[in-house]
């Protein structure tokens, strides 16, 4: 059942929340073991966060566009009182005093918060395995990643526990597990949706972005997640574009570039290329004109993202020093003391984060790093403005190949960077980006397909993606949950 | 052009992980010597790059001149504050001795 | 950390063949209600961490939204030392140190609000300003254990409430040359920071504070010195003294073939030295980059025209206004007591009434000075009446300084305070009165005087003393004979 049904179901009273609720916690309850989706399961607020919700319906009122519906949280958006661990020991007793701007609107909307997912710990990431309390298995197969860093809001709905979910994409962390799940997944323009309570990787990268089984779905949780906020100086001051406004448009006259460099390029499988080629087809069949495009500087995307994101990582994270919350590890004096809390707190790729950022900043190679790739950030944005002077919005591969086994590249960190190939250039250059499931790959996992807009560009992307899913073949149906909204065939289940 | 720096050592390592402090053991100096070598080898490309007369982006977007007004909000309750804190003594965050003078 | 003896002073002077070279980095609070980048209380002496929220404590998920006001106090410190407000860009200066919430500190870097000005010291001459900048205050920590003293302290404690509260860091350009002109650039600079609103000037609370960068050269040359930053002087006069002690140790380093290692020195004031904060493993690398979670700043012309126009008179002009009044020299100490102590109202006020302004701004200067502060209670009205009475001869100048201490002391009007004092009978008709009676005692000696025999007008004076009691002024009344004189 999609997220749109439940919530105007309940408005309507012809569905209690206590109930929509009541059956997400069982498949939660069914499926969790098996999956680690979650960190916690907020069980007992949820149940009287859905009373509260059919007392508001009862009364008359509107609980809003997201009555009784269940929204799992990444676990690095702030909840107050609530343990936020971004899935690192260094926060593990850590609650915050205060909600993220995005908990409030979902509140305010009559969300329920089912708990908060797991991720690569403070999201660096590209398969939740970096997590200090394990890792989350692929619904799909649990010999394989669900991708990451927000790999549990990914599982989580994939696997039917919450119908919505949020995470947060700095390259690609949205996107690349909603792929790698059979998902929808969506990073907004940077400013469109507050960052005010997420826990930050990387300042000038990270967006809160939605997950949902249905484009449809993902759309109306951005619409209620976007919008500015004065307490995040990075807001758009903007009315945010509506998700919502042109679904169900088609596609007639639009302009769809297929990127090169993002698609037809070396360490891409031939499966998910084929993948993108149909959708392209798929688009220009229902009378979108579709051409191949170049975006030249893309293939400097990763490069500068991990020169970039390190950089303002290894500042974010530099206060997670055990004097004012989280671990402490004793010592003698306060530099012995910051040493032990971070080396025991962190986790290793936290750490090599941090390394590779406080070198990139450092004297004398500042120029030659991070202010290098701020410039290729430069390049990136022209040749995507390039783009856009021909095309409405462009279509690349989400990931380079399906889900990959758990273990597989943890000793190679170069090669988990390569998994966030297509996804980088959109964070660095601040426009949207969403990612459609289509279909499955050689290996039965599931395929997604990425649709990109320019800045405030939300509106038409939506309708494109919606054209997209419109055309996709059956994708593998992650589990025996109940009706996800979407039928397929196929698929190993668990 | 800018010159690009050469490998990175495991001097600079031990440099990077002080200034960063993260206390490592011998066998991480190792891993990390090496693997931060390979991601920085791979972003030798952006390093070789001629960007002369392109423009850092800090932004991505042009925001500016985002200002409120001078208006007093309720802070946090101090008791809730502190309870989050490892240490605490006479309603301040109690550290270990600190050998020097701020910078 | 490397603690160096406390060095012994050389026992040479440093004048002669060496030139000191001075500039100054000046931290100033600014008096918003709340701090820099959230809307916690910006308040000194608060209870400790009770003006926190999770902006300020840098808690996870945080971000920081500047305060408008600031920018406001920001520009308008740099435009009373006539610098140029440009846009400018915050970065994070990056090192860990317990005060610091998120062991970072958001300042401006490359690209300061303020650029290029200058202050011009009461003798006139200009002390070049490279820039003003906007930065974030750090908390406070407490050592406890060992005297207090950080190296001795068994632990410390932080309270977080000045973390965040917003700075203005003025830097000069090294073009001081005295320990004495740079207390004078420091006095005249927290008369233009308390003048503009912005900073209530207090060394003592720590809302101003200064560290002073130091360098010798030999007298003649042109090339600066290794310079040494001095830190930890909390008032004017260990500004001086710290300033004093560390060139006549870089002096016998000098002279004793050594070489002055650029490093950041402690002033002690205690054993009234200073020593190296040099610290054996840590080489500081502040890994600056532009704050990725603010926005550029640059305030429009408009906003900039508008703080300008609103600029009060600055001490510099206002010390012009009071020596044009009074006909006293501008860089007199009379003058810029009267402007420090924020009288100069009453001078231009006495001057608008008549009254003798030079005598106002002695006065002033050297009567309600040295009363402290209960200048309060004296009104610009009652000063210039009393100026007057003073000069129209119904007070001696005695009885006038007599009767402005009451008034300080106690407030009330002149005349009231004369007449308590018992000094009304010498009220200008009475003392006229008097003088017509002894003239007309004695028409013989006054036919005389009136002739030319000047040496008469002794004799008048003491009769009029006689009449009078003693209480007459003198000079009055030789003016009063003089004046019936000419009239005859």
């Amino acid at each position: 059942m999609t997220a749109l049904t439940v919530a105007a179901d309940v408005r309507a009273g012809r569905r209690k929340a206590a109930e929509a609720v009541e059956s997400h916690l069982a498949v939660i309850g069914a499926l969790e073991p098996a999956i680690h989706a979650f960190n916690q399961v907020m069980a007992d607020s949820a149940r009287a966060d859905a009373a509260a919700v059919d007392a508001a319906v009862a009364a008359g009122q509107d609980p809003g566009p997201l009555a009784g519906v269940a929204v799992a949280l990444k676990d690095n958006l702030c909840t107050r009182g609530v343990a936020t661990t971004c899935s690192s020991r260094i926060l593990d007793s850590w609650r915050p005093p205060y909600d993220a701007t995005v908990v409030t609107r979902l509140r305010q909307a009559g969300a329920v918060i089912v708990g908060k997912t797991n991720l690569d710990e403070f999201a660096m990431g590209s398969s939740t395995e970096n997590s200090a309390f394990g890792p989350t298995r692929n619904p799909h197969r649990l010999d394989r990643v669900p991708g990451g860093s927000s790999g549990g809001s990914a599982a989580a709905v994939a696997a039917g526990m919450a119908p919505l979910a949020l995470g947060s994409d700095t390259g690609g962390s949205i996107r690349q597990p909603a792929a790698l799940c059979g998902v929808v997944g969506m990073k907004p323009t940077y400013g469109m949706v507050s960052r005010y309570g997420l826990v930050a990787f990387a300042s000038s990268l990270d967006q809160i972005g939605p997950f949902a089984a249905t484009v449809a779905d993902a759309a109306l949780l951005f619409d209620v997640i976007a919008g500015h906020d004065p307490m995040d100086s990075t807001s758009l001051p903007d009315t945010a574009p509506s998700a919502s406004a042109r679904l169900g448009e088609g596609v007639e006259g639009l302009r769809v570039g297929v990127i090169t460099e993002l698609t037809h390029a070396e360490g891409i499988a031939a499966d998910v290329v084929a993948r993108v080629g149909e959708a392209a087809d798929a688009l220009a069949a229902a009378g979108a004109k579709v051409e191949e495009v170049s975006v030249p500087a893309a293939v400097y995307g990763l490069s500068a993202y991990y020169l970039i994101a390190p950089a303002e990582a290894s500042s974010n994270l530099a206060r997670y020093d055990g004097v004012r919350y989280g671990l402490r590890v004793p010592g003698a004096d306060i530099t012995e003391m910051y040493n032990r809390t971070r080396a025991a707190g962190f986790g290793a790729e936290v750490k090599r984060r941090i390394m590779l950022g406080t070198y990139a900043l450092s004297a004398g190679y500042y120029d030659a790093y991070y202010g290098q790739a701020q410039r290729v950030r430069t390049l990136i944005i022209r040749d995507f403005d390039a783009a856009y002077s021909s095309f409405d919005v462009l279509l690349s591969a989400t990931t380079p190949t399906t889900a990959f086994e758990i273990g597989a590249k943890t000793s190679d960190p170069l090669a988990m960077y390569l998994s966030d190939l297509c996804t980088i250039p959109s964070n660095l250059a601040g426009h949207p980006a969403i990612t459609v499931p289509f279909g499955a790959g050689a290996d039965g996992m599931p395929i997604g397909v990425q649709v990109l807009a320019p800045a405030l560009g939300e509106t038409v992307m939506f309708q494109v993606a919606a054209a997209v899913e419109a055309a996709a073949p059956p994708g593998p149906i992650a589990s025996a949950t109940p009706d996800r909204g979407r039928a397929g065939a196929g698929g190993a289940g668990i | 052009m800018i010159a690009m720096p050469a490998r990175i050592s495991r001097a600079d390592v031990a440099h990077v992980a002080r200034l960063a402090r993260l206390e490592l053991t011998d066998d991480e100096l190792e891993r990390f010597t090496e693997q931060l070598g390979a991601v920085l080898e791979h972003a030798g490309d952006v390093a070789a790059l001629d960007t002369a007369g392109v423009a850092p982006t800090a932004h991505p977007l042009p925001l500016g001149n985002v200002l409120r007004e001078d208006n007093v909000v309720a802070s946090l309750d101090r008791d809730e504050v502190l309870a989050q804190a490892p240490a605490v003594e006479a309603h301040r965050f109690k550290v270990p001795p600190i050998l020097g003078e701020a910078p | 950390m490397t603690t160096d003896a406390p060095h012994a002073p050389a026992p040479f002077s440093p004048t002669g063949e060496w030139e000191t070279v001075i500039g100054l980095e000046v931290h100033c609070e600014l008096r918003t209600a709340t701090k820099l980048f959230c809307g916690c209380r910006n308040a000194f002496g608060d209870e400790p961490n009770t003006n926190v929220c999770p902006v300020c404590l840098g808690l996870p998920g945080s971000l920081p939204v500047l305060n408008r006001m600031a920018v406001e106090y920001a520009m308008r410190i740099g435009l009373a030392l006539h610098c140029r407000v440009e846009p400018s860009i915050f970065h994070r200066k990056n090192y860990f140190y317990p005060d610091m919430p998120k062991d970072y500190q958001v300042s401006q870097y490359d690209r300061p609000i303020n650029v290029d000005g200058w202050l011009a010291l009461p003798t006139g001459r200009r002390i070049g300003i490279e820039r003003a900048h906007m930065e974030e205050d750090t908390g406070k920590t407490t050592h406890v254990g060992g005297g207090g003293r950080i190296h001795d302290a068994g632990y410390s404690l932080v309270d977080y409430n000045r973390a965040g509260v917003p700075l203005v860091e003025i830097v000069s350009r090294p073009d001081l040359r005295s320990a004495a002109e740079a207390r004078y650039y420091v006095d005249e600079l927290r008369g233009i920071l308390v003048a503009t609103g912005a900073s209530d000037g207090k060394m003592e609370e720590g809302s101003l504070r200064v560290d002073a960068n130091v360098s010798v050269r030999p007298m003649g040359s042109t090339e600066f010195g290794t310079r040494t930053e001095i830190k930890n002087m909390n008032s004017m006069r260990s500004l001086g003294r710290a300033i004093d002690y560390e060139v006549t140790r870089q002096i016998s380093v000098l002279t004793s073939g050594g070489r002055v290692v650029q490093e950041t020195r402690h002033w002690n004031e205690a054993d009234g030295s200073t020593r190296s904060m040099r610290s054996k493993e840590e080489a500081f690398d502040y890994r600056y980059f532009p704050e990725p979670d603010l926005v550029p700043l640059a305030p429009p012309p408009e906003w900039v025209s508008a703080v300008a126009a609103a600029l009060p008179a600055l001490p510099a002009d206002r010390r012009a206004r009071v020596a044009a009044a009074s006909g006293l020299p501008v860089d007199s100490d009379a003058v810029a007591t009267v402007v420090h102590l924020d009288l100069d109202g009453f001078v231009t006020a006495a001057a608008a009434a008549g009254a003798d302004a030079a005598l106002a701004v002695r006065r002033l200067a050297n009567e309600v000075a040295a009363s402290g502060d209960s200048a309060h209670r004296l009104s610009a009205d009652g000063f210039t009446q009393l100026l007057l009475m003073e000069s129209q001869g119904s007070l001696t100048t005695a009885q006038a300084r007599e009767v402005l201490r009451h008034l300080l002391a106690t407030g009330g009007s002149p005349s009231a305070v004369a007449a308590s004092l018992g000094f009304e009978a010498l009220a200008a008709d009475a003392l006229g009165s008097a003088v017509d009676e002894v003239i007309a005692a004695h028409p013989d000696e006054w036919g005389r005087f009136v002739a030319g025999e000047d040496k008469l007008q002794g004799f008048f004076i003491g009769q009029v003393k006689a009449a009078t009691g003693g209480k007459a002024d003198l000079k009055v009344v030789s003016s009063l004979l003089r004046a019936r004189r000419s009239g005859a």
